[in-house]
């Protein structure tokens, strides 16, 4: 269709009142020559009717609606295959800015042009859709609860789905429990497990196709395109034949946990009769006896201690969360056995949360099992064979000894993960120490293995991604995101994690992760199938463009996505894999040659918006600031500052932008060369408790920040002129200091000297 | 895509009922997200900060609300609520009522027109420590970005200002109350959960001392967009609070009042005795605790706290609180402590982590599900068909709500998939 570009402008909330309506009309009409500028009372309801009439009946291809904040319309508001840019007036200009002034005016008109600009440069959106047919089925890694639910759910909302386990038999920690903890109301007694019933329900459906005693060797391509190589873990076939080969859509990683072994740092713990908790397990599950380990005589009393028998935060940086109710139900093991027994529990917190408080006061009401709150400071052999624990109860703050036949020491769970970005540096860093340029490299690499070296060999997934062969991960070796609101985000598309792998959980716990983690990884798929991103962007049909015959091989893009979207060839070209990409643009930020470009997005597009800025000259003495803003937190904070009275500034121009890591280094310096006074990047908060929703965008800005400062050197401009602030949703009130500071910065160091060149 | 399916009714618009609306939509499958309150996000937009990362909820609450206008799947009624649901799985009838708004929604209506009204009603959204016009804005981020009129707190004079200032079209001062049916596949209970009446501890002193506040009070003191404009403040006197006390299980882990615990409390208490630290730099904080219910990663919020040496955590049980008459100062007597810790016992600000109360536990939706003692939903609802997510079935904090929810989705879909 030929591109007929359409402007309305609105002349409701006030805007008429504060602004030249008709100097607006005549930048759409005489700068930019567009065939169609029409005044419209309000841009919602009725008014928003009119547009849409109005759009059908002339033509229009492209639209900019000068009225009221983007985000107050639904996505389908306006006519498909149109595209249609609402410009705050109202939100950006006119409550922030006097009414009826000529610096409001201007802001007014330069938002006008910046947005015909823009939609200028952008194209229809077609939805990505790969040579190859997506496929829909899901792989479940780990034939555990988390893993087994995964699949039974996945499977029951009409998808095929593939589970392979690494042991001969599915089932997991759950098929090693004697029983479980109650996991629903009353929440008193203990229950069976269960395992037998979900292993069943997975072998009998005809959707799920099980592996036992095999592993994923490869997994190759992409969300709808990941190709899996199964081999065996060495039961039965030889270790390491191929099992088979198969594609699926998404992966749900339930690759569980293992105990957290504290014996090594306790004096005490090569006592014979001081076991694990999972030790504990195993022997009633067998046995159904609670042995000592040491001369096989039946354990009458037992000694119960919390968190490993360790307070020491070197070993429980984080807490399990499962092993106080794994020590009460085995004290109920003991105590149901033999009235007689008597179960010591040692712990600091007693941690039965929510509606677990129930199965904890029945433990308290239980007149055999003994809740200290206290340090055991010493645990020794007596000459009769039992154990003798020394004590101190922080309650009454006296020392105190028992005598016991067996210590449990309550371990903690270590996630079944590897860290993906640890071991592909390790093995950047053993290319290095042999290849490397100079000494100091090949030095760094060797401290680099020599740090690393203990994650080799540890591969799971064994992806076949340029960024790892695993997941990233965050604190204490999880690897999931750590976002609150969303919990099942990784850092690898269509590859969630689940159960105790993800943090730790307990079995009810998991299955109910479990359900969720196959609803994301459906989700993806179905996402993908329709040429949409996922989250945080969903819904997003646009996806990166990259001119190659460009591209000098410069691994930016490859190495800086967070998302691990690119692989590279062997010579450093980026392959796109197109469907794992989540449309933040952080490689078209990354790429120095600008060959990265989205449809609606792109270094083009952005420049072309700078570009129609019209600055004035020094001595009218209007400064122009550039800003930059994240478009889910920093722009929400920019409307906030008008919709809640507080002053904006008259000079800057605001340019939202999906995320600070796409910002590309030329649009700073296309605003400087063009008169701008300086620039301020906003988005969101970096470092450990980042908030970016592409988790590594906004602290790839902040990095990129000293190329920033050596282009301005070059340019022989000053370094201030470019900020960066980390800015939350809910702090519009800092706004208002952070333009008046740069005013002043902009009165001491003086305007652009580039300014009317 | 399905459109042939019927839609998901998910029954409340707070974090856990737009988690599973924004979920199941994404797929491919119809939802009617019923919310009674005019804006979504329930208790989390009340919130000033989540733990541990002390983001604000209103930057998850934007990307959600932007999933929901991004997707024709979903459809969202405010001031709704379900009055009856009839049928089987696969096949349900409800009956949603609507409450006017009186706003049409199809022009916005500026603050100044608000500005000029002399009606005053309590604020809920602020727990009522401040008030709104009859014609008024919900919160700084609502959703739908609409205002509404509380016909019965507009004055005469009031009538005429709207009358007179607000846009043709803007109100509907005759809208009435609206019926209507809907056919369903299967439910989503996610209707969340109320702070626990702290009257009912008079022990405590909430009704008494004007400096004792509760937790959930606490979050709007600190939140920009709450009474005190983010300044935490002594309601009795306005001044800067020097030595604040925090009271953990204000009812929680209590057989006379709620005998679970309510899993949230014991972060909710950390991070208010951050925002404390932040914001007064030289204030003290006690906070007095049965067990410090840091669960998982969460456990590193409380090691960097107990470095911070003007915190000081006391394992023990508070008794009684009673105010100073002289001083106003607030005087606790506190039980089981850990010998040797004597903990100063006067404050001038006092917050009661008052616990989770399922908002089921005194209106039920209208089906007979299967509630345990408490009002909650835990396990199976007892109806085929119908899903329970977030507070609804225990007390948890919002990334368990956001799993729970994503977990119903796909129950719920597995439900329209067979039917």
């Amino acid at each position: 269709m030929e591109e007929k570009i359409g402007v309305f402008i609105c002349s409701g909330y006030g805007i008429a009142e504060a602004l030249d309506i008709d100097a607006l009309c005549n930048v759409a009409t005489s700068e930019f020559s567009v065939p169609f500028c029409e005044v419209v009372d309000t841009c919602e309801g009725p008014g928003l009717d009119i547009i849409r009439e109005k759009i059908l009946s002339e033509g229009l291809t492209k639209v900019v609606i000068g009225g009221i904040s983007p985000r107050k319309y639904a996505d389908n508001a306006f006519p498909e295959g149109v595209i249609v840019e609402p410009v705050g007036l109202r939100e950006q200009v006119v409550w922030p800015l006097p009414p009826d002034d000529e610096d409001t005016q201007m802001a007014a008109e330069d938002y006008l042009r910046m947005y015909i600009a823009k939609v200028k440069g952008m194209e229809p959106l077609e939805p990505f859709q790969p040579e190859e047919e997506i496929n829909k089925d899901i792989l479940v890694v780990g034939g555990g609860v988390a893993g087994l639910t995964a699949a039974v759910e996945a499977a029951d909302a009409g998808y095929q789905v593939r589970l392979v386990e690494k042991a001969e038999a599915l089932g997991g920690w759950l098929a090693k429990q004697h029983k479980s903890i109650p996991t629903q109301t009353p929440f008193q007694d203990l229950e069976d497990t269960g395992v037998d019933e979900l292993i069943g329900e997975v072998e009998g459906s005809d959707k799920i196709q099980v592996y036992t005693s095999a592993h994923t060797s490869e997994i190759k391509g992409a969300p709808g395109l990941f190709d899996v190589t199964l081999s065996s873990t060495g039961n039965g076939k030889p270790e390491g034949e191929v099992v088979d080969q198969f594609r699926v859509g998404a992966i749900v990683q339930a690759t569980g946990w293992k105990p957290n072994d504290p014996r090594k740092n306790l004096p005490y713990g090569d006592l014979e009769d001081v076991v694990l908790n999972v030790d504990l397990e195993a022997m009633v599950k067998e046995s159904g006896k609670i042995t000592r380990p040491s001369d096989g005589k039946e354990a009458k009393t037992i000694a119960f201690l919390q968190c490993g028998g360790c307070t020491n935060k070197e070993h429980h940086s984080y807490c399990s969360s499962i092993c106080c109710m794994t020590s009460l139900k085995q004290a109920m093991y003991l105590r149901e056995a033999d009235e007689d027994a008597k179960a010591f529990i040692f712990y600091e917190f007693m941690r039965t949360p929510g509606l677990y408080e129930d199965f904890y006061r029945k433990a308290q009401d239980d007149a055999g099992i003994f809740l200290t709150r206290g340090d055991v400071a010493e645990v020794t052999k007596n000459g009769n064979g039992s154990l003798k624990i020394t004590a101190k109860d922080t309650m009454v703050g006296e020392e105190i000894e028992v005598e016991v036949d067996l210590v449990v020491l309550a371990a903690g769970m270590i996630p079944n993960a590897a860290d993906g970005e640890a071991i592909r540096l390790l093995e950047d860093a053993k290319v290095t120490v042999v290849e490397g340029d100079s000494e100091a490299k090949k030095e760094a690499a060797a401290q680099t293995i020599e740090e690393l070296g203990h994650h080799e060999g540890t591969e799971i997934l064994n992806l076949g991604y340029r960024q790892g062969p695993d997941l990233p991960s965050l604190e204490y070796g999880f690897p999931d995101s750590h976002f609150i609101c969303f919990p099942y985000e990784s850092r690898r598309t269509g590859i969630y994690p689940t159960g105790a792998a993800r943090e730790p959980m307990d079995g009810s716990g998991s299955k109910e992760d479990a359900t969720g983690a196959a609803l994301k990884a459906i989700q993806c798929v179905e996402m993908t199938s329709r040429g949409e991103a996922v989250h945080p962007r969903a819904g997003d049909q646009s996806y990166p463009d990259f001119m190659m015959s460009r591209c000098t091989k410069c691994k930016r893009c490859t190495e800086e996505c967070p998302f691990g979207v690119l692989n590279e060839e062997n010579d450093g070209t980026p392959l796109l894999q197109a469907t794992r990409c989540r449309r933040c643009g952080t490689c078209m930020g990354a790429c120095p040659e600008r060959i990265i470009s989205f449809k609606d997005f792109s270094v083009n597009i952005v420049n072309e918006m700078i570009k129609a800025v019209e600055v004035p000259e020094e001595w009218d003495e209007k400064p122009r600031i550039l800003v930059l803003a994240c478009e889910n937190d920093a722009f929400p904070a920019l409307d906030l500052l008008g919709q809640n009275g507080m002053k904006g500034s008259p000079w800057i121009r605001v340019i939202p932008i999906r995320c600070l890591g796409s910002v590309n280094i030329v649009w700073i310096t296309q605003a400087m060369s063009q008169g701008f006074d300086g620039v301020i990047l906003m988005g969101c908060k970096y470092g450990d408790d980042y908030q970016c929703h592409f988790i590594k965008g906004s602290e790839l800005a902040s990095v990129r920040e000293k190329n920033v400062r050596e282009k301005l050197e070059q340019m022989a401009m000053d370094v201030e002129r470019v900020e960066l602030h980390q800015l939350q949703i809910d702090e519009y009130d800092k706004l208002p200091a952070i333009f008046e500071n740069f005013d002043e910065l902009i009165e001491d160091i003086g305007y652009n000297p580039f300014k009317g060149m | 895509m399905s459109p042939d399916h019927k839609p998901i009714l998910v029954i409340g618009g707070g974090i856990a009922g737009m988690t599973a609306a924004v979920e199941a939509a994404e797929v491919g499958y119809p939802v009617v997200l019923v919310e009674k309150e005019p804006s979504l996000g329930g208790r989390v937009v009340r919130s000033h900060r989540y733990f541990p990362k002390m983001c604000p909820p209103t930057c998850g609450f934007e990307i959600n609300t932007r999933r929901i206008r991004g997707n024709p799947n979903i459809e969202v009624h405010t001031m709704a609520t379900v009055e009856e649901v009839s049928g089987d799985v696969g096949a349900f009838r409800a009956r949603i009522k609507k409450n006017p708004r009186y706003v049409t929604g199809d022009v916005s209506i500026d603050d100044s027109v608000v500005e000029q009204l002399t009606s005053d009603r309590p604020n809920e959204f602020n727990m009522g420590l401040d008030t709104t016009k009859g014609l008024y804005y919900p919160h700084t981020a609502a959703y739908p970005p609409l205002h509404v009129v509380d016909k019965e707190a507009l004055s005469d004079g009031d009538v005429a200002v709207l009358t007179e200032a607000c846009p043709p079209g803007a109100l509907d001062m005759d809208m009435a109350e609206e019926e209507f049916t809907i056919d369903v596949g299967a439910v989503i209970v996610a209707t969340g959960w109320k702070g626990y009446d702290p009257g009912n501890l008079p022990n405590l002193g909430f009704d008494r001392c004007p400096d004792v506040i509760t937790n959930l009070i606490m979050e709007r003191l600190a939140a920009p967009n709450g009474p005190t404009g983010g300044k935490i403040l002594r309601p009795s006197n306005g001044e800067a609070p020097t030595n604040v006390a925090f009271v953990q299980c204000a009812g929680s882990r209590d057989e006379n009042h709620l005998p679970y615990c309510s899993a949230v409390c014991c972060m909710a208490s950390l991070k208010q005795a951050r925002y404390i630290r932040e914001a007064y730099p030289d204030a003290k904080v006690t906070v007095f605790y049965i067990d410090v219910r840091t669960l998982g990663r969460l456990e590193k919020f409380y090691y960097e706290l107990v470095e911070d040496e003007n915190i000081t955590f006391v394992k023990g049980k508070v008794a009684e609180i009673n105010e100073d008459p002289e001083t106003h100062e607030l005087i606790l007597e506190v039980e089981d402590t850990v010998a040797g810790e004597r903990p100063d016992s006067r404050f001038d600000m006092v917050v009661l982590a008052t616990g989770i109360v399922p908002n089921t536990a005194d209106s039920p939706i209208p089906l007979e599900l299967d509630y345990d003692d408490y009002g909650f939903l835990n396990g199976a609802t007892g109806v085929e068909g119908v899903f329970a997510a977030g507070c609804a079935t225990h007390p948890c904090d919002v990334s368990r709500t956001t799993k729970e929810s994503t977990a119903a989705a796909l129950k719920a879909i597995q439900c329209l998939n067979r039917g």
